[in-house]
């Protein structure tokens, strides 16, 4: 029998693109964060239920990302946050969440589809990014472990930073090209420069 | 390129991720079928559209999705102050006053 599940039919944005996504110019390494599962959870009243479930404390500080055991869950408001699981957990996530859930006022919604990650990691990634991103990307005002939706020139990313010169950008799949290329053009620049 | 700082991240962010909302504090009217046409064309077309400090609606749509109320100066773009919805507005003498206009 066929497999109908969601994963099975997901194709990469980047399909188009060289399956190499290019030496690593001046230390600074471009790649696909690969498929995941991905969830928008909504409902303040819905945080403490969730963690539990979820099995990583959600953030309800602003602006902060937690992760563990391949998991993270990064605050994107007040009431809404972005859970990222590995791919093939997405219909065990769902289902968990939904019966630990089933009595709180929420939202759920599965938005693995919707966007993809990058990864940039390297020395000058923040300087990369702040090529198209009008954030403050010091380390102290942007530590690692903080996240936060925003604009990278016309798309929107949700930007994560995991280590020090390692960011993940959660982008929608059909800004992925532009965010891909666009980081590229940047990364090749900042090396002449 | 403006910094508004957003109340709810609690962070100075880019001018590009806010839309305007216009004016803050324009209460629609509790029960509409009952206040007069002028009334209800006061609150629908009606803005103050000052020259100087204007209490207007702004949204952090690429960040935080929130709406918030910010106290602008019409002439300089000075931002004096900005707060969540729902709190009352700052007293405006105090906040021109710190700023000396």
């Amino acid at each position: 029998m066929a497999d109908h599940s969601a994963a099975a039919r997901r194709a990469s944005p980047f399909a188009e693109f060289p399956a190499d996504w290019g030496p690593t110019v001046a230390g600074l390494r471009l790649s696909e964060g690969g498929p995941a599962a991905r969830f928008i959870l909504r409902g303040t009243d819905a945080v403490a239920v969730a963690s539990g479930a979820f099995g990583v404390a959600i953030p309800t500080t602003p602006l902060r990302a937690a992760a563990g055991a391949g998991r993270a869950a990064l605050w994107l408001g007040p009431d809404e946050w972005l859970l990222l699981g590995p791919a093939g957990e997405a219909d065990a996530l769902a289902a968990s969440l939904a019966a630990a859930l089933a009595d709180v006022p929420h939202s759920l919604v599965d938005v693995s589809h919707r966007q993809t990650g990058l990864v940039l990691e390297g020395p000058g990634a923040a300087l990369a990014l702040n090529a198209a991103v009008p954030l403050d990307l010091s380390l102290a005002a942007f530590p690692v472990g903080m996240a936060a939706r925003t604009i990278f020139e016309k798309a929107e990313i949700v930007l994560w930073r995991t280590d020090p010169e390692r960011f993940h950008v959660e982008v929608w799949r059909s800004f992925a090209p532009y965010v891909r290329e666009l980081l590229d053009i940047v990364r090749r620049e900042n090396a002449v420069a | 390129m403006l910094l508004i700082r957003c109340p709810v991240c609690e962070m100075d962010r880019p001018e590009l991720e806010f839309r305007y909302g216009g004016e803050a504090h324009v209460a629609r009217p509790l029960d509409p079928s009952s206040v007069s046409d002028q009334d209800w064309a006061e609150y629908l077309y009606f803005r103050s559209n000052p020259r100087g400090v204007h209490a207007e609606r702004w949204r952090h749509t690429s960040g935080c999705g929130r709406f918030f109320n910010a106290i602008r100066h019409t002439v300089t773009d000075r931002i004096l102050a900005t707060y969540k919805a729902g709190e009352p507005k700052p007293d405006l003498a105090t906040l021109t006053g710190e700023t000396g206009r």
